[in-house]
């Protein structure tokens, strides 16, 4: 890498320079970007390669793939940024079935102007997400938009992982009778993010939960490998998780909201803006639904994990030809949780 | 969270619903109005008609300002913003409801007309200072609650000199409606006729027992407006904050004011309530609004006296004298029933298009977009009861 370096002038400048169209242009300037900014940071032998493409061996067993776009604004939120999410969301996506995840892909679509600095703070993101997580990032591509053509940066990610022999885990499985299991307290990513763009200030900020659960996954597949289904509550929370899924199985929830686990401040804010938590998205929870006899067995194992600590069952699945997801409120009475309709709150991923 | 928790507690509810259980008279049926969609959607989110024996029956009133916005006027600030190419700053709930032929200032904003969803009014002020080559119109609606800060931004802009604002004025007025609700409804019920029929065999208006009445507004206006109610109709109100346990209390306390034949005007949110509202913003509205000779509102038709117009002294920052704002006669969707439903004639269930042609996320009529809409508190939280029934 050192040798090369000679053919570019100075170095970039990570300080004051901005994302110029030549950074996507394909000539010396966009290598310039990729080895000083990304390969920097990502660095793996699949990277140093300097390919258009990753080649690696492939495990046996069913292999997962997983994409997700981001387009968060802000794209710096108390508890992370965009860099870290788009690794953790993909991670998560591709952990959803119970797989481990083993490669990452990363695409970006940056906006003429874009300070370099924050893209160099976001890209860093990623590669300690993706270090922390052990899944390399090992292919990736650049493209530069016109000024007033983007928002600062797009990143899109793409997963692969393996499914371990003997879980198939898919959202269709869900069971009468089976236990609803959520890892931790609602609505905090979503509250983060919001917060920091209405500019809403609090002594005990809302941090954003955005996290890597493949392992809590593994751990929880290890002890119960007939899970029959994991969801990542994002974009529309839990209820629209629970519909969702209550949709492709064909059955019905009911959910006792004693049992939901909400932090204080997310429930004052939620409170205060006329928001239900229950829709609010989240980048580090899963629902787990799994067969009633085992939900203790998996409740233990999720509370083990620093991830599911505060884990709980917080209803159960159930025949219901209307596919309803109801709950029991807290007050004694009963309701339904819907599908979110339209937007409660955009560019929250 | 203080002064709320307390205010949703389960073990509190069971109580009040057990007495309730108790005093209620099996052979007789109490049907309760509440104004304000922000009991409705309370009603709905946490359950409250489990709790209530079946001879008590909640009606939902017209109190929901997105929803008693005529289409006409929607329509006008749809095309205010198409022709004149302002920034039209709306509150979120606003954007999807269908103005004429079914368009939204949701389609427009796709289309390319610059509307903006806004918190509050005092963020349409801050777009005018920040864009000063821009029209910014504010469009404002809402009963007395939201038409302090209305009158306060008018003040403030007319203070700054600031040219580039407006407010496109919609501004109601509670007792009005609930007088207009009284003088179609027939007298205090008595089992078995929960629906009244006419001669010709449509239905009219259900008899209504008692109000629960508005809670945010009642502490701008004070509970001495709605003497009326108990002094010229015969109907207890009780003025109810939004949380479920005051809805709950107010329920008990209407039904003891029915056995005992009675009708007063009580308060149970005396924690914010007086009977002389909070003067201050009674005098700001004064000094910034006046009453419009009449105004339309959708199912209730037009009222007297029952919206505000911007001063002449304000002008300068009325929409309506600013651009040249035509008045549009829209008709509703002919299968939308939001008009019967804002009056209490038709619950929600009751509309055919419930849930089929009109769901929130391609509503029809107004009360199914907005959070404070019977039609939507129905269909997001209660819609298993009418499967259940079906």
């Amino acid at each position: 890498m050192s040798g090369r370096r000679d053919i570019f002038a100075r170095r970039l400048d990570l300080v004051h320079g901005c994302v110029e169209m030549s950074h996507g242009g394909g000539g010396r300037a966009m290598a310039q970007l990729i080895e000083e900014l990304f390969l920097a940071a990502f660095d793996n032998d699949w990277l140093r390669t300097q390919d258009d493409c990753a080649q690696f061996a492939v495990p046996s067993g069913r292999l997962v793939m997983a994409t997700d776009s981001h387009v968060v604004s802000p794209l710096f939120f108390p508890g992370g940024d965009i860099g870290c999410l788009s690794v953790h969301g993909t991670i998560n996506d591709v952990a959803m079935a119970g797989a481990r995840p083993l490669y990452l892909a990363s695409s970006f679509i940056l906006e003429e102007g874009f300070s370099l600095a924050d893209l160099q703070r976001i890209v860093e993101s990623m590669a300690r997400a993706a270090q922390r997580a052990g899944v390399p990032i090992v292919t990736g591509d650049t493209k530069v938009v016109e000024r007033g053509k983007g928002d600062g940066v797009f990143i899109t990610t793409t997963g692969v992982g393996v499914v371990p022999e003997g879980v198939a885990i898919s959202a269709g499985r869900a069971q009468p009778g089976d236990a609803v299991l959520l890892s931790g307290p609602l609505g905090d990513h979503g509250l983060a993010v919001l917060a920091q763009r209405e500019h809403l200030s609090f002594d005990a900020p809302i941090q954003s939960d955005t996290a890597a659960l493949h392992e809590l996954v593994a751990a929880m597949v290890a002890t119960v490998p007939g899970i029959h289904c994991l969801r990542d509550p994002t974009r529309g929370g839990l209820a629209s998780a629970l519909n969702e899924i209550a949709r492709q199985a064909g059955v019905g929830m009911r959910l006792r909201e004693a049992a939901i686990p909400v932090r204080e401040p997310v429930r004052a804010l939620c409170e205060f803006l006329g928001l239900d938590p229950l829709y609010v998205a989240n980048e580090g929870k899963l629902i787990a639904i799994c067969p009633a006899d085992s939900a203790d067995a998996l409740l233990t194992a999720m509370r083990a994990h620093p991830l599911g600590r505060e884990a709980a069952i917080i209803g159960e699945v159930v025949t219901d030809a209307h596919g309803f997801v109801e709950m029991e409120t807290a007050f004694g009475g009963r309701r339904l949780v819907d599908w979110l309709s339209g937007e409660q709150l955009p560019r929250i991923c | 969270m203080k002064y709320l928790d307390e205010f949703r507690d389960g073990a509190l509810a069971r109580g009040i619903a057990a007495r309730i259980r108790q005093e209620v008279e099996p052979n007789r049926r109490y049907a309760l109005m509440e104004f304000c969609g922000g009991h409705t959607h309370a009603i709905c989110r946490y359950g409250i008609e489990d709790l209530l024996p079946d001879n008590v029956r909640l009606i939902h009133g017209p109190g929901c300002p997105v929803c008693v916005l005529p289409s006409g006027r929607l329509q006008a600030a749809i095309e205010l913003v198409e022709r004149e190419r302002v920034v039209l700053c709306s509150y979120g709930d606003l954007l999807r409801v269908p103005g004429a032929h079914g368009d939204t200032l949701l389609k427009v904003k796709a289309r390319g007309a610059d509307v903006r969803m806004v918190y509050s009014i005092s963020d349409a002020l801050d777009i005018a200072r920040a864009e000063p080559k821009r029209q910014v119109v504010f469009f404002a609606i809402g009963f007395e609650t939201t038409t302090p800060p209305t009158a306060v931004a008018i003040q403030q802009a007319q203070r700054e000199g600031l040219g580039n604002f407006s407010v496109y004025c919609n501004h109601v007025l509670t007792p009005p409606a609930l007088r207009a609700l009284l003088g179609i409804a027939p007298s205090p019920s008595v089992l078995p006729s929960p629906l009244a029929k006419e001669k010709s065999g449509t239905r009219v208006q259900e008899s209504v027992d008692g109000f629960i009445g508005p809670a945010h507004v009642s502490t701008i206006i004070g509970s001495q407006p709605y003497e009326f109610v108990a002094a010229d109709y015969r109907r207890p109100l009780v003025i109810a904050g939004f949380e479920p346990l005051d809805v709950l209390q107010a329920i008990s306390m209407l039904i003891r004011q029915i056995n005992a034949s009675k009708a007063e005007v009580e308060n149970e949110y005396t924690r914010a309530v007086g009977a002389e509202g909070n003067r201050k913003a009674q005098r700001l509205m004064a000094e910034v609004f006046t009453l419009r000779p009449t105004f339309e509102w959708r199912g209730l038709g037009w009222l007297p006296n029952s919206a505000l117009a911007i001063r002449p002294e304000f002008a300068e920052w009325d929409a309506e004298h600013r651009f040249d704002i035509p008045a549009i006669r829209a008709t509703d969707h002919k299968a939308c029933a939001c008009g019967e439903v804002l009056r209490g004639v038709k619950r929600p269930q009751d509309c055919t298009v419930f849930g089929t042609a009109c769901t929130p996320d391609h509503p029809l009529g107004s009360c199914m977009v907005s959070a404070e809409g019977a039609c939507a508190a129905y269909y997001h939280y209660g819609r298993f009861r009418q499967a259940a029934a079906s």
